[in-house]
């Protein structure tokens, strides 16, 4: 799907005008961040400035490193639930499902239909969540404070409908080994249908404040380019993918949870800069309540069945069962304790917001996990920073680092 | 492509361009396309799947820390073809101290991945220009993912006390450092 562009005249001057400027030539280096508002969480970036351009770029990362492959070793595959939620902070239902589905791939275990659907149906509001905050920070970070304000609004009416189903606003943790932990009720799918249908037209509003705004087309467009090939060699995926003309998504190439029975469009940019990279993410968001309101549908189709797989290997019994069940409760306590999964290795990526988010998970076949890389996309989307960045001038390097999107949680781990 | 993983775990392409490099074609779990090769060769293959197999990204370099067992790294490259639409994963066992051979020139983005794999492992890379410590602090001196580091780290508050001292000295130079 290509999406529609237009192009105003352009009346910026050429960058490169030292010549015999005095005031170019000698090299000044600046700190930004750790503590920054623009660089979205602890990023640290060394810059070394000749006039207003940058020169060398270096991004310093692992401020807020907890070592969570290391944790995952240590409490064992089932106890590390909860800590996915904390990798990208602002979609961790996403995260829940991206691990949950590497064990599942492990384990050789089916997921029942509802429980697929009920995960998509989580993943695409995290996915619009995710979303939301890379919209109302960029456009934040280049002047466009109302911005943040509208999106942060829709976001904590995503969080509502979390809250109502979850009992949590953030850190869910409600995808489980072979499903999800509840289902979803009818009360919760009428908030979910309400938010979805007037979404769209808050997106459109969005869009006439930002998309032919001057500004943040002058800001934007033609800032940060990447191509093809750079995009690939450099391991960058998700949104600053397709934003390269490039239309490759997770959930067409290789879909998981059933996402090939649901009809979605794929956007893609032209240009590769950090104006159709927005374009891409706002498209996305419309395309995503185009998936939610399918996942509502198969709700409806599959109300009353099973949302998390019967075996007891691997996935935790329900809770009111295990309130009263002796054998429930054994299994609880050993599932919580002492999870084994067959002895291997599996690697299962799905489309997160920010790009290929994958989970590498090697066992021996005891309890204490081998080995869990998380191959984290914004790790990726920091690395690039200074190839798009160095020889511009320092007032993109805040549309830069916004439109890449990452989140230092799930980059430093 | 979930099609073709299930009909056979080998890919032709990748036998045709590693024709006359000895790999043996493993089944792991996922179903994934998997291959053992020994650390000798590894710069040799990773240039083949570049240039003739095609795959143009590198997903992630990790390694798995297999303690007891010799040689005790496992090596682990996961390489995406766009074009082809399928992945494959290098495993390669490396022994303590051993280095690999770096592709940051075939795939510029595999410098933080090799970084990392450095930090955490300790496996250097022959051929990266500007190995270091990703994640830890520079001064560190531990590899924390290894099986032997353990779980509660190692000297917890060593690098921050170290600063303060520093930081009193060099401010409050008549109290005494602590």
């Amino acid at each position: 799907m290509s999406l529609q562009t237009f192009e105003f005249v352009r009346d910026t001057a050429p960058l490169e005008s030292a010549g015999d400027d005095p005031l170019h030539g000698e090299l000044m280096e600046l700190n930004m961040g750790p503590q920054h508002p623009a660089t979205h969480g602890v990023l640290r970036v060394k810059i070394e400035l000749d006039g207003e351009t940058m020169r060398h770029i270096e991004p310093v990362v692992g401020y807020l490193h907890r070592g969570k492959e290391k944790s995952c070793e240590s409490l064992g595959w089932a106890k590390f639930f909860p800590h996915t939620d904390r990798l990208d902070y602002v979609q961790p239902l996403m995260n829940n499902v991206a691990y949950a589905l590497a064990l599942e791939r492990l384990a050789g275990l089916v997921v029942p239909e509802r429980g697929q659907v009920i995960r998509v149906l989580l993943m695409e509001l995290s996915r619009i969540a995710a979303h939301l905050i890379y919209l109302g920070t960029t456009a934040i970070d280049l002047g466009a404070v109302s911005m943040f304000f509208n999106t942060f609004k829709e976001r904590e009416n995503i969080y509502t409908i979390l809250d109502a189903y979850t009992g949590h606003r953030m850190n869910n943790t409600y995808v489980r080994i072979g499903g999800v932990f509840a289902d979803v009720d009818e009360a919760v799918e009428g908030l979910v249908r309400e938010f979805l249908e007037r979404l769209p037209a808050e997106i459109d509003g969005w869009e006439k404040l930002l998309t032919r705004n001057r500004i943040w087309y002058d800001r934007n467009r033609d800032v940060g380019v990447l191509t093809k090939e750079e995009v690939l060699a450099w391991a960058l995926t998700g949104p600053n993918l397709r934003g390269s003309g490039v239309e490759h998504d997770l959930r067409k190439a290789e879909p998981y949870c059933g996402y090939e029975r649901y009809e979605f469009d794929v956007p893609v940019g032209t240009v590769g800069d950090c104006y159709d990279r927005y374009l891409v993410r706002v498209e996305e968001m419309r395309q995503s309540v185009r998936i939610a309101h399918q996942a509502l549908g198969h709700l409806a189709s599959t109300r009353g069945g099973e949302f998390l797989a019967e075996d007891r290997r691997y996935v935790l019994p329900p809770k009111d069962r295990v309130h009263t069940s002796m054998e429930e409760l054994i299994f609880q306590f050993k599932i919580v304790t002492d999870l084994r999964l067959p002895a291997g290795e599996a690697y299962h990526a799905i489309e997160s917001s920010k790009g290929e988010l994958g989970f590498y998970v090697a066992s021996d076949g005891t309890s204490q996990p081998l080995r869990c890389h998380i191959r984290a996309p914004g790790l990726m989307n920091v690395q690039a920073i200074p190839l798009l960045a160095e020889g511009r001038l320092l007032s993109d390097m805040v549309a830069i680092i916004g439109s890449l999107d990452f989140v230092m949680g799930e980059v430093d781990r | 492509m979930e099609a073709a993983r299930e009909a056979s775990g080998t890919v032709p392409r990748v036998d045709a361009a590693l024709a006359g490099l000895e790999h043996v074609w493993l089944a792991p779990r996922d179903g994934l396309p998997a291959i053992a090769i020994a650390p000798a060769i590894l710069r040799a293959v990773l240039e083949r799947l570049k240039s003739r197999a095609g795959f143009e990204s590198m997903t992630f370099i990790s390694a798995v820390d297999r303690l007891p067992a010799v040689p005790r790294f496992e090596l682990v490259h996961q390489l995406w073809s766009l074009a082809h639409g399928d992945r494959v994963r290098l495993h390669a066992r490396l022994a303590e101290g051993e280095s690999a051979a770096s592709c940051v020139d075939l795939w510029p983005g595999a410098a933080y991945m090799e970084r990392e794999c450095f930090d955490m492992f300790g496996i250097p890379f022959a051929g990266h220009a500007g190995l270091k410590r990703l994640l830890m602090p520079d001064d560190y001196g531990h590899h924390p993912l290894r099986k032997d580091f353990p779980h509660q780290g190692i000297e917890p508050d060593r690098l921050y006390r170290e600063w303060d001292r520093r930081r009193r000295a060099a401010w409050h130079p008549r109290e005494p450092a602590r």
